[in-house]
């Protein structure tokens, strides 16, 4: 490392997280043909490091000699601000090289507020944001990730977009890049050739026109690039890459734990959720290649917990061989087991305290809504008897904590729905009033509420998002309810960060002038309450003659073309559309398991396989 | 010392020395775990292994000559360093009676980006007392540092080198500590140190 960058690291906080280094970083001799990637997480160190997809990727593309893949991080502001004085160009982590000399640069999109760093990140390496005015292959911008499924917003930015899983594509991109770089073909030729590529998006090939009103009238595709770019994903994902032998940091992560990935997918159909609709269809791991999974993961990292992970861990159709199968492992060896995501419709008491031997502290669900009619709406398929049954058994059983979450602002909410929240909590109260063991020891219920941000392919992405100042009243309100109630404490997130999530998540290509500006006024790490401020986002979308209340807050007709009907998830508009009309009547959807409802993903595999079936 | 403890010396240099004290915790016990070596675990509410790093190394130092105290359950295997980060590595292992809290002095060696006259570094250092400003738990005291300093050395080169003795504990003296020492022309662009040696009050190197 040279001097200048020692200097500066004597000066920053966390230098652990600039210096790369840590346990099973992977270094490779460089030479003409090694083809150099930057994996690039548009937040800082610690989120970064405990992203799965990042370790997926990165161990993948090292797994080829031809490849050498790095990562690189959102350096903070006050690392941010030295490279800059010091004109540091930003760096991988595991050569130092600048990302500017790299083949391919790839960001991972999992949050719309991330979008101003990915700009950042690109100028802090010296590498011009447009896409337009970077004429050569190298570097060659890409981008992946949840929030892919609407690229628009940053199509002024990225040369290429992979949607869907990324395990099978990057390869072919890599194969793709090669060709190129061999035989001199440049950049708009490449460009081209890499849209026939299965779920890549390039959007230089497609001309948007609009309606005097400002929404998308027509999307038209050139040089023969399809439209829509369908999703890719892993088939058998029972046998797709996982890394059991992965970079193990030196510094504290926020997820510093063996993560094990159980499915991929969800049959539930929850109305809110992106990710539920987007990773369909449900593809699980088999108990044997997870306990295998999960050992060699704990021996090669020494860590002494393993996180289950997956959408919905209760739904794991063979949850309790698979933890009996690890906790037989786990259990002499000191290796605690946690499982976040489990429903309270079929919570299992006596898998919790098998697994949570040591600490009775706290239980979370997420009813999501008050009132069982508006559960209904958004087809989250708790009852109210569900939840205190549950409560009602881990009560009696030590626990003396809960923590509830709910959504304010989800569609046809009324009053009497935020009401229906302090009722639900204070049931919750009364339960542990009755059932409670050892009452002397007191109980904390937690209720927390964050404002509903409608997203892209799900069946509410026409809805409106409440105004904040809507979002801030029911806060009052439900706040006026529980405050008698001493043993619930209500924590509620602001809703600015919400209302310009929402802006950017139903964005088109208009509104990367938006993130453009607001980069270029100061916005960065937007997901930091240090550093977002919603004036700075005001002013630029004015700025750029835009009004983000007609992404966020308008509500959209089912027939209007929408940005992101560019790409598909596989699940249909129609589908949507049914489950749109459904919500208005309150009826709810079964899960994939007890009957389909032909959301459309099975033609995209051979077989038409679903939720686990082969 | 139990009769099962073992004390291990290590290094912590190169990218290494920027991992924290806390964090340099989790590393080692990882890397131990890594290597097959389990740690004996404290009995009560809250098990944690058993492990004490001597003298904590401020970040952005570097040290041939860390200790940790552990209670290994397992024998070492000859590889132990191929699980530990680069930078960190196990150079000794034995059994000690001696406590940490009988290291007195830490020899130190420092590189200087220094363009001016080196007399004028060495000149500072004789002076019967350098009064700076410490920084402890109960906020900033003025202490004098020339009676917690001994054998200070510097050696033209690239970079000046200086070497010295500095008190390890009460009080604690960190390169930081005698940089402050250092200021206005005197103050260097750039330093590095390295922790060298630990001693007892005698100047016995410290096992």
């Amino acid at each position: 490392m040279n001097l200048k960058l020692q200097s500066i690291l004597q000066k920053v906080q966390k230098p652990a997280r600039y210096s790369g280094g840590e346990y099973k970083q992977i270094v490779k001799e460089k030479s003409a043909g090694l083809l150099r990637v930057a994996y690039c997480f548009p937040d800082t160190y610690e989120i970064g490091m405990s992203n799965l997809g990042l370790r997926i990727m990165y161990g993948l593309l090292n797994e080829r000699d031809d490849v050498w893949c790095e990562r690189v991080f959102a350096p903070w502001g006050d690392m941010a601000d030295l490279m800059r004085e010091n004109a540091i160009p930003l760096y991988g982590l595991e050569s130092g090289d600048p990302i500017r000399a790299f083949d391919i640069v790839s960001f991972s999109l999992g949050t719309e507020l991330s979008y101003t760093s990915v700009l950042n990140m690109l100028d802090l390496g010296g590498i011009p944001v447009k896409a337009k005015d970077r004429t050569s292959n190298a570097p060659l911008i890409i981008a992946g990730g949840m929030c892919a499924f609407n690229p628009e917003p940053l199509a002024d930015f990225i040369d290429l977009f992979v949607i869907g899983e990324g395990e099978e594509v990057i390869g072919e991109i890599v194969e793709a890049y090669k060709l190129a770089k061999t035989q001199g073909i440049d950049k708009p030729e490449f460009l081209k050739s890499a849209s026939a590529i299965g779920g890549v998006y390039v959007p230089s090939l497609y001309d948007i026109a609009y309606n005097d009103d400002g929404t998308v009238e027509k999307i038209m595709p050139r040089e023969g690039a399809p439209l829509p770019i369908e999703k890719r994903f892993v088939a058998d994902f029972d046998a797709s890459y996982f890394p059991t032998d992965t970079i193990i940091p030196s510094t504290g992560i926020v997820h510093d734990r063996v993560v094990l990935e159980l499915f991929r997918g969800c049959v539930r159909g929850c109305r809110f959720c992106q990710a539920g609709h987007i990773t369909r269809p449900v593809r699980a791991r088999s108990p044997e290649t997870l306990t295998r999974q999960a050992i060699e993961s704990i021996q090669n990292s020494g860590y002494d917990e393993i996180t289950l992970s997956s959408l919905s861990t209760s739904d794991y159709g063979e949850l309790f061989p698979l933890c009996d199968q690890l906790l037989s492992w786990c259990e002499s060896r000191k290796v605690s087991l946690s499982l976040p995501s489990l429903r309270a419709d079929n919570f299992s008491v006596e898998l919790m305290e098998r697994v949570q031997k040591v600490r009775k502290s706290g239980l979370t669900f997420a009813p999501e809504a008050g009132s069982q009619r508006l559960r209904d709406v958004i087809n989250k398929n708790v009852t109210e008897e569900d939840l205190l049954n549950t409560c009602a058994i881990a009560f009696a059983g030590g626990w003396n904590g809960v923590k509830l979450y709910f959504m304010l602002g989800l569609p046809t909410e009324t009053d009497e729905d935020v009401l229906a929240i302090a009722e639900l909590s204070r049931a919750v109260l009364d339960t542990w009033k009755r059932t409670a063991k050892n009452k002397n020891r007191g109980v904390r219920i937690t209720v927390s509420t964050s404002c509903f941000v409608p997203k892209p392919h799900t069946p509410f992405q026409w809805e409106s998002q409440v105004t904040m100042a809507e979002y801030q009243r029911r806060v009052e309100l439900l706040r006026d309810a529980l405050i008698s109630a001493k043993a619930i404490t209500y924590n509620w997130h602001t809703p600015e960060m919400g209302f310009v999530e929402a802006a950017l998540a139903r964005g088109n290509r208009r509104v990367g002038a938006v993130i453009e500006s607001a980069w270029k006024s100061g916005a960065y790490l937007d997901t930091w309450s240090e550093y977002f401020s919603l004036e700075r986002w005001l002013a630029v979308f004015e700025q750029c003659g835009l009004n983000p209340e007609f992404y966020a807050t308008r509500e959209r007709s089912s027939e209007e073309i929408l940005p992101w009907s560019v790409v598909s998830s596989g699940v249909s508009e129609d589908h949507f559309r049914r489950e749109r009309e459904r919500s208005k009547e309150g009826q709810i959807t079964p899960d994939c398991r007890e009957q389909c409802s032909a959301c459309g993903v099975s033609k995209l595999a051979a077989g038409g396989m679903c939720h686990g079936q082969k | 010392m139990g009769k099962n403890k073992l004390r291990l010396r290590f290094c912590k240099t190169g990218n290494a020395k920027y991992i924290s004290h806390l964090d340099l915790m989790a590393t080692m016990q990882r890397g131990l775990l890594r290597a097959g070596v389990n740690l004996r675990y404290t009995e009560g509410f809250n098990p944690h292994p058993i492990m004490s790093i001597a003298l904590p190394l401020s970040v952005g130092c570097e040290s041939v000559c860390e200790l940790m105290d552990i209670d290994p359950a397992d024998p070492l295997p000859g590889n132990l360093n191929d699980f530990f980060p680069e930078g960190i590595a196990v150079t000794d292992s034995y059994i000690s009676e001696q406590k940490f809290a009988n290291i007195v002095w830490l020899g130190i060696r420092g590189s200087l980006m220094f363009g001016g006259d080196i007399a004028e570094l060495r000149e500072r250092f004789t002076q019967e007392s350098i009064i700076i400003q410490k920084k402890t738990k109960r906020g900033v005291n003025d202490i004098d540092i020339i009676p917690f300093i001994r054998d200070v050395e510097f050696h033209e080169g690239d970079m000046v080198t200086m070497t010295a003795k500095i008190s390890a504990q009460n009080p604690t003296l960190s390169s930081e500590n005698l940089m402050q020492a250092l200021d206005g022309d005197l103050k260097p662009d750039f330093t590095a140190f390295c922790r060298e040696e630990v001693y007892d009050a005698e100047m016995n190197i410290f096992r």
